[in-house]
């Protein structure tokens, strides 16, 4: 399977992301074949919506999980529509947080927060 | 003659200059254009109220016409349209209603529907008409509200009209200034205060609007908002001073100029040098 998770640099010793839909990159990992990819999150720079978009990316990619920090309400909508389960990082790199998970030891995201929509920009 | 009251942030003392300004004036209308927490008609008390709802036009998705070519979904700025599973998912709180994903789609799968998103109240009380805008929790822009509030106004004569603005510089207070012919800045004498006068400042600058500033809960001392003020040249209007009487007062939503002679005192020469200053502009710009 796929998983994806939104990564400050370009390599495996990176750590998550603090933010889901303004991530500079996202690191999309096959379970199967360990392959690893980068992809830029085009969502970065938006006006609003960067969590619906970035979601969107991410279900283009046709990824089966997502790994982050966390998710907001509307980007969290997205990826329910298309059955993409959210689950939880622990304070590691990216890599230590793909071993977690295929060992099952990461649990499913609970806590969805309302978003930071215009914060600061008013 | 319509004046604006702005500031770059909420509790400098946007409400309590256009509330008293209003009362303090012959015949006004006073329009509350911060519709995210309005707070004049609590002053005001008005009776006769009549009041409608406000719509915008958000888009709506006909699935079977949808093709997923997801034209919509790259035009739209704000993101409030995603293609999940063959199917087009539109977030209603993330559209600004701009129309353009239903002028886009090619085969007409999207067509516009009606979204509450708050309300206008008119009414009145003694010599002021009061028009308050209310804006729905959770909705993106009070903007459609406020060109309502602002394009349905029609002054009459020399009656004067206060638009009491939302706090900061954003698209909101540009909606509410725009049609203004002076801007009051209600500054307060800290640094910060400083910060979110020249937020202010600029923005009118910007509009190349008439303006000048009220100094708020003035102390002794140095106070860093006339500094500004001095060096950049603006016109300070009034300096209201740091008063436990006044504050006490407007805590408790009441109109100051009708409580106590020395509040009528102060507003209505700032009222008088503030229609003075219009009335200066208007034989320079129309001479």
């Amino acid at each position: 399977m796929k998983i994806v998770i939104p990564v400050d640099e370009q390599n495996l010793e990176t750590s998550v992301c603090q933010s889901f839909g303004r991530t500079p990159y996202y690191l999309i990992y096959d379970t199967e074949t360990k392959e690893s990819a980068f992809i830029d999150n085009s969502a970065t720079a938006s006006q609003g919506g960067a969590g619906i978009k970035a979601a969107q990316t991410v279900v283009d990619n046709k990824v089966s999980a997502l790994l982050t920090i966390r998710c907001g309400e509307n980007a969290a909508a997205v990826l329910k529509a298309a059955d993409i389960k959210i689950y939880k990082t622990r304070d590691a790199s990216a890599m230590d947080n793909i071993n977690a998970f295929i060992e099952g030891e990461l649990s499913l995201l609970e806590e969805i927060h309302p978003g930071f929509h215009n914060k600061g920009s008013k | 003659m319509k004046i604006a009251v702005l500031s770059g942030k909420g509790g400098t003392g946007k409400t309590l200059v256009s509330v008293n300004l209003a009362s303090a004036a012959k015949a006004a209308t006073y329009i509350d254009c911060d519709v995210e927490e309005p707070n004049g008609h609590l002053f005001f008390k008005p009776e006769n109220i009549k009041e409608e709802e406000i719509t915008i036009k958000i888009p709506s998705v006909n699935e079977q016409l949808c093709m997923g070519c997801r034209t919509c979904t790259y035009f739209c700025r704000f993101n409030a349209l995603a293609y999940i599973n063959d199917k087009l998912k539109i977030f209603d709180d993330v559209c600004h209603c701009c129309g353009g994903c239903v002028l886009l789609c090619s085969v007409e799968a999207l067509s516009e529907k009606d979204k509450v998103i708050g309300k206008v109240q008119k009414g009145t009380r003694d010599n002021v008409t009061v028009n308050t805008g209310i804006l729905n929790y959770g909705v993106e822009s009070g903007v459609p509200i406020i060109k309502k509030l602002l394009n349905e106004h029609k002054p009459e004569g020399k009656n004067l009209t206060f638009i009491d603005c939302p706090p900061g510089s954003a698209c909101i207070v540009m909606e509410s200034i725009k049609d203004a012919d002076y801007c009051i800045l209600v500054a307060e004498p800290t640094l910060f205060g400083v910060h979110n006068l020249n937020m202010v400042y600029e923005l009118v600058k910007l509009f190349d609007m008439p303006h000048g500033v009220v100094l708020n809960k003035c102390l002794d001392g140095e106070n860093p908002a006339e500094k500004f003020c001095l060096e950049k040249g603006i016109n300070i209007l009034d300096r209201i001073p740091f008063d436990h009487e006044l504050g006490t007062l407007n805590s408790n939503a009441r109109i100051a100029v009708k409580e106590n002679k020395k509040y009528q005192t102060l507003f209505s020469s700032l009222l008088q040098k503030v229609t003075k200053e219009v009335q200066q502009y208007e034989t320079v710009t129309n001479p």
